[in-house]
């Protein structure tokens, strides 16, 4: 009779977790739609090529965003070209390499630091190192290595996790048929591994993405002025930077307009990029992993 | 006697003298000496925590990889001490293959999980692969089931076909040897009735190392009986003898359920 009532109380109390947990799923899914739907009826009317493409005008109405957007494209890539080798390297050496030992909890210890260092610092610190003692200046090559310093704990975590969050056994079968440490990771972990690190990776773009406190003093506010500027040591001034910058100093009288477009472009590019990474990884993978249920 | 099969040095494949091994300071396998014979199936029985995985993991060296893990003695196969200074562990693998208890494919295709021991050791042409993946599947008895759905998941598969493709996938890499882990541990009665049959079809070409809990299983594959007890090996001799006539009062014990 005790284990009956027992029973009924779990039961009851299964059903109200399970409720309590589609709320919060709906909460946040509401909160979501909430919130792209508002940017984007404020920014997609009046949105036009010419505004995407064209310059900024530092007094008048009617300029564009051209150079920040492409800046923002610039730097995001940038950034993770150069964090990805140290990121994905120190991930895979703690997931799979290391031994317990000091080693291992120093670089540990290091990543977790430099995950809680607050980026306004990291932007500081950039425009201490590599804008003034390198001599860089306020360019798209400052800024890309002050983003890759902010998004490396996070590459270094993603990577360690996802390799960690696959089974042991598979590097044991790989082992046991004869295949070196180093095979075993290129043709069965890291592509096992792959959805889930690509996953995290949209993240560091993301973040690169939209960042404004690390670049502000890194990469600067301005930009070079004309499309498709390859050169690192131009000035970085990003779309996330410049909207901050519109808002914070409201020159342009039309600035409510260029911040509320920019709000929806830089949202569409943040969607873009996770598209753009996700898409042909779960096609690879499925070419991987091999046809109908898994 | 049938006991001078196993002293017959000539037929041996695989000797062992003196084996000990430690995980840290735990004192794991003690004072192993053993010889099994080509071409046969040799079982490793005992209690849980006796060694016998520990034991068959020294034979292709996968202990290596676990911290703090050490051997002494030796062991040959053919002639050959495989923890030389110098042996080339690659190839170790490659000659001594294993089964694990659990049925672990890769997250790849049917044909990507056979083909996986052949590309690494350097095949490329898609012909040859082919040809290796077929002979290999029909080998494991595993072929008619899955000849049309190559490129599908090999996760797709049920538990006893995918320890049959774990086979065919060690046994496309053409190993000398084959190591298994209770195998059967984690099938059905079906299931496990058709393992044994592709263990006894594979005798002739192999050598047949298999753990089992199961004294059944001994009996029915079996030449050969190895029964571990704390580390320590009690008894070798021919499955028939050691499950009619063990000389060792806790082999008997074990065998007639008394213990572990
Ligand atoms: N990686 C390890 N680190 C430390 N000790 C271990 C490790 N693996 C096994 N052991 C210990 O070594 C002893 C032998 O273990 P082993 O796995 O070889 O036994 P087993 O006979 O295969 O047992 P089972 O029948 O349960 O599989 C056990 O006491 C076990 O706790
Ligand atoms: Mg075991």
């Amino acid at each position: 009779m005790g284990a009956e009532r027992h029973r009924r109380l779990m039961r009851f109390w299964d059903a109200v977790a399970t409720v309590v947990l589609w709320l919060s799923a709906l909460v946040l899914l509401f909160i979501l739609a909430w919130f792209i739907t508002s940017v984007l009826r404020q920014g997609l009317p009046g949105l036009s090529w010419q505004f995407i493409t064209g310059k900024p005008h530092p007094v008048s109405a009617g300029g564009g965003i051209g150079p920040p957007l492409f800046n923002t494209f610039y730097v995001t890539l940038l950034s993770l070209i150069l964090a990805l080798p140290f990121g994905m390297g120190a991930g895979i050496y703690l997931a799979l390499y290391a031994r317990p030992g000091r080693r291992v909890d120093a670089l540990r210890l290091g990543v977790q630091a430099l995950a809680s260092v607050p980026s306004i610092v990291l932007g500081l610190f950039g425009m201490v190192v590599f804008s003034q003692a390198m001599g860089f200046g306020f360019s798209i090559l400052s800024g890309s290595l002050a983003l890759a310093i902010l998004n490396l704990p996070l590459i270094v975590n993603v990577t360690e996790q996802s390799l960690r969050d696959l089974p042991a056994t598979y590097r044991d079968a790989s082992l046991a048929l004869g295949a070196t440490p180093h095979q075993t990771l290129v043709r069965v972990l890291l592509p096992a591994a792959l959805p889930a690190l690509v996953n995290g990776l949209t993240l560091a773009a993301g973040r690169a993405a939209g960042e404004t406190a690390v670049l502000v003093y890194t990469a600067g506010v301005s930009t070079s002025g004309h499309l498709f500027d390859l050169n690192p040591f131009a000035p970085g001034g990003t779309l996330a930077v410049y909207l901050w910058g519109i808002k914070a100093n409201p020159i342009v009288p039309d600035w409510q307009q260029i911040a509320n477009r920019s709000a929806a472009v830089l949202l569409l590019v943040v969607l873009a990029i996770n598209g753009l990474l996700l898409g042909p990884v779960r096609l690879w993978y499925r070419r991987f992993s091999g046809r109908g249920p898994h | 006697m049938p006991e001078t099969r196993t002293s017959d040095k000539t037929n041996d494949k695989i000797s062992v003298t003196d084996l000990n091994a430690y995980y840290g300071n735990a004192h794991v396998l003690k004072n192993i000496t053993v010889s099994f014979p080509g071409n046969a199936v040799s079982a490793v029985i005992g209690p849980s925590g006796c060694g016998k995985s520990t034991f068959i993991r020294t034979l292709n060296r996968m202990n290596d990889t676990i911290p703090g893990f050490r051997v002494s003695g030796q062991v040959t196969i053919d002639g050959e001490d495989i923890y030389a200074p110098g042996t080339d562990v690659v190839s170790l693998r490659k000659r001594v293959g294993m089964v694990f208890q659990r049925p672990n494919p890769f997250p790849m295709s049917i044909f990507d999980n056979v083909a996986y021991g052949p590309r690494l050791h350097g095949i490329r042409k898609r012909r040859e692969l082919a040809d290796i993946v077929e002979k290999s599947l029909q080998a494991a008895g595993l072929w008619d089931e899955v000849k049309d759905r190559l490129s599908y998941s090999a996760l797709g598969l049920s538990g006893g076909q995918q320890q049959r493709l774990c086979i065919a996938r060690c046994l496309a890499v053409e190993p000398e040897i084959i190591l298994m882990d209770e195998p059967a541990s984690a099938l059905d009665p079906s299931a496990t009735a058709r393992l044994e049959d592709l263990i006894d079809s594979l005798k002739s070409w192999y050598t047949i190392i298999i753990v089992t809990h199961n004294m059944q299983q001994a009996a029915r594959v079996s030449d050969l009986t190895a029964f571990f007890l704390n580390g320590e090996l009690v008894e070798f001799g021919p499955t028939q003898r050691i499950f009619t006539r063990p000389s060792d009062r806790r082999t008997e014990d074990y065998i007639t359920g008394r213990f572990g």
